[in-house]
């Protein structure tokens, strides 16, 4: 199958190139002209063409929790927000810690997914932050990263080597960065709401004495560490220092850290319940301005899935967490291209090269003539409101349902094929 | 005024006229009570349902003599807090009540916003009587009521809270109802059981008692629970008792005609001396007594809100 998009503008932020041209796909590559005639032309007027979405954190819950999603779900809702890789978070049940389960997810994902899927393997064995996980095997089973998503490496020895260790596979630890005693039995952000609704909160310290932490032993270790969906002012400000330093530090926030302030919860809503908690006005800005100067280096959704009936109760018993795949790009041409916050080349760099070069990711991340054809069709002029039916993943947890949205993919083009468009949905 | 809301879930919500016509209410009900015949037949075939999953006595004695004194149907219903995390949702027991036509159900509960999925989920009235740290706002109420019955007034009084207003749903209550009827508050206590933004709402914190005590038209105080000294929100007992113990002494800085209030149930010895407790300032029993009338108003205003306006069309906050 070869394709052809014409007359669009072209925007990859690897060559800063943003242009009205042709693309060309054969064989699954960019290539620079076809050696034949196309079996598909698309015509890109006023639409623009960036690298496919590359989204670092997400929860895709199998094997272990298919009820919340599946691959083949979570890939499906991934590729309607024009995401065409996402990386899988280890922490389904079994936990990511051994080869068989990276060769499951990725024979699952070859099998039934729709995008790119890239497991992300643990840190510790089983994940309660004891012992290292054989990171050597994991890696050669095909994983691009550690974490213990959802629990911080407690003991700080444990996580000098977790650093140290990584350094011969240059692949990051990827550091939620929360101190549990700080932020004990804690279920949203400490501060004048959490006092008026009652309910325990979460302060900012408590991702901060951790980033902290992390940052000086990535000094110590000279690891490479990413720090997952940074939430507060002061995260930012200790990210930034270290870059300064030139620490071998980055870091992803996600969009509903830009979008939403914990006045959101006022209502007890469940869907406003996610961990790091939504903090208040000043940290939105602080993120806002460290995405504006290159301190928080990528947007993820940290998409989490949960069942109505797994949400739909009292807020200190319902889970942490909220989907994402389908609002991360209109929540980024919303509230940072349209806000004047990033430009639109510098927006899709944190969605695409800028995850590509800190996970090692060959030929993705950029449309240069030999790079894996996965593309995003964007018509920024595409006016649509965000409905509970419309959603493809299994799970419907988003505090963005009912929002109207101006812009967001209408073409995802995985591996030279297309996989969804707004006009024909899922394209098998 | 008409009182026109499906719900009584705290009293952020409430504006001053509300509180006013609840307040205005109680009083022809708290005359049935000194009558050889104390019941009232405002709220015949009417079905009242108390769910505590919280133990209580006071508040849920308290609603169901209210209730029975209005010739309501009365059901109760104690559930231990483990029971629902493992079992049947608190949406699904909502359901369930509100299957058997219960018209009103009170509800009490460990967590805060219970109250508030319920009121969501149902067309039943819920009032809460009390949510984890959040409010309670027949509490507050009565709190308001009896200060008002002695005082005349609220507007311009000093009202001073002692204790643990972090963990206080009696103080959020309070805080709320007192500030929009024009008192001036004061909290007390150790920072630690002081939330950092309670400044927010309009209140003066004091960490020193016999500072905060002068010149004070009230004292409310709440009661210190044991498990906060587990969680090293203060060392021990001794040194709160030392701190925090209201006392006759301490008191002789307040004002002469100063009125002693607690929720109940007291620590006598802990939170407040027995000299105090038994003192003729102190008006604890009759904030008792004030709260069976207080929510017979409420019961009365939410039933009537009911009738006039059908299920479907009352506020629902």
């Amino acid at each position: 199958m070869s394709i052809q998009i014409k007359n669009i503008r072209i925007i990859d932020p690897l060559t800063k190139t943003d242009k009205i041209g042709d693309i060309f796909i054969e064989k699954g590559k960019i290539v620079s002209k076809l050696s034949q005639v196309p079996s598909k032309v698309i015509d890109g007027k006023n639409k623009i063409a960036v690298p496919g979405l590359i989204d670092i954190h997400s929860h895709l819950r199998e094997p272990g929790q298919e009820e919340k999603e599946t691959i083949a779900t979570g890939t499906r809702s991934a590729c309607k927000g024009g995401i065409t890789t996402v990386f899988c978070m280890p922490n389904t049940k079994p936990v990511t810690d051994n080869a068989p389960s990276v060769e499951y997810i990725l024979m699952k994902s070859q099998k039934e997914g729709k995008v790119n899927v890239f497991p992300i393997g643990c840190i510790t064995k089983n994940s309660p932050g004891e012992e290292l996980a054989e990171i050597g095997i994991l890696k050669k089973a095909g994983i691009v990263a550690v974490s213990d998503d959802g629990l911080p490496v407690n003991n700080s020895q444990i996580m000098r080597r977790a650093l140290e260790y990584t350094k011969m596979f240059s692949i990051p630890v990827i550091a939620h960065c929360e101190d549990k005693e700080l932020s004990k039995n804690g279920v949203m952000n400490a501060g004048k709401n959490s006092m008026i609704l009652g309910l325990r909160g979460i302060p900012n310290q408590s991702e901060e004495i951790m980033v902290a932490r992390d940052i000086m032993l990535s000094e110590l270790t000279a690891g490479h560490l990413h720090i997952a969906h940074v939430s507060t002012a002061g995260s930012v400000e200790l990210v930034r220092q270290a870059k300064k330093k030139g620490l071998s530090v980055t870091c992803e926030t996600c969009p509903h850290y830009f979008s939403l302030t914990d006045d959101a919860v006022k209502t007890y809503d469940t869907n406003y319940k996610m961990n790091p908690p939504l903090r208040r006005q000043e940290d939105v800005d602080a993120i806002k301005e460290g995405l504006a100067d290159g301190t928080i280096d990528c947007i993820a959704t940290d998409h989490a899935p949960h069942t109505f009936e797994d949400k739909n109760k009292e807020f200190d018993l319902a889970p942490f967490g909220i989907i994402g795949f389908e609002t991360l790009l209109s929540l980024v041409l919303n509230e940072l291209v349209d806000k004047k916050v990033l430009s639109l080349q510098d927006a899709i760099a944190k969605m695409t090269i800028n995850p590509a070069k800190i996970f090692s990711l060959k030929q993705r991340g950029t449309l240069s003539v030999g790079s894996i054809a996965d593309i995003t069709i964007i018509d920024t002029e595409y006016n649509y409101e965000y409905k509970k039916e419309d959603i493809l993943s299994k799970s419907k947890n988003s505090p963005f349902i009912g929002r109207k949205f101006k812009g967001g993919a209408v073409i995802t083009i995985v591996g030279g094929k297309i996989a969804w468009s707004k006009k024909d949905g899922i394209i098998n | 005024m008409p009182f026109n809301r499906k719900d009584l879930l705290g009293l952020q919500d409430l504006d001053k006229k509300e509180i006013q016509t609840i307040i205005d209410s109680v009083k022809p009900f708290k005359s049935l009570f000194t009558r050889s015949i104390k019941k009232a037949p405002a709220l015949v075939g009417k079905t009242v349902v108390n769910l505590f999953y919280e133990p209580s006595t006071r508040t849920r004695t308290s609603f169901e003599i209210a209730a029975k004194r209005l010739s309501a149907d009365v059901v109760n219903i104690a559930t231990a807090t483990s029971s629902i995390v493992k079992g049947e949702s608190l949406i699904d027991t909502g359901k369930t009540l509100e299957a058997m036509k219960a018209d009103i159900i009170i509800i009490r509960h460990s967590l805060a916003g219970s109250p508030e999925i319920l009121a969501k989920n149902l067309n039943a009235s819920i009032i809460n009587a009390g949510d984890g740290f959040h409010e309670h706002p027949t509490q507050g109420l009565l709190d308001l009521y009896t200060i008002y019955e002695k005082k005349k007034k609220i507007e311009g009084l000093k009202i001073l809270l002692v204790g643990d207003i972090l963990h206080s749903r009696v103080a959020k209550s309070n805080i709320w109802a007192l500030t929009k009827m024009g008192a001036k508050l004061r909290v007390a206590g150790p920072p630690t059981l002081i939330p950092k933004n309670i400044t927010d709402l309009g209140v003066e914190v004091f960490y020193d008692l016999d500072e905060a005590i002068k010149g004070v038209d009230v004292v409310n105080i709440l009661r210190i629970q044991m498990e906060r000294q587990q969680e090293n929100l203060f060392p021990s007992v001794h040194e709160y008792v030392e701190l925090y113990q209201v006392t006759s002494e301490r008191l002789a800085n307040a004002k002469p005609d100063v009125l002693i209030m607690h929720p109940g149930p007291m620590n006598r010895g802990i939170e407040i001396s027995s000299s105090v407790a038994d003192s003729t300032s102190a008006v604890i029993n009759e904030q008792v007594t004030n709260g069976i009338a207080v929510r017979m108003a409420v019961l009365y205003l939410l039933a009537a809100a009911r009738t006039k306006q059908g299920k479907k069309h009352v506020n629902t906050n």
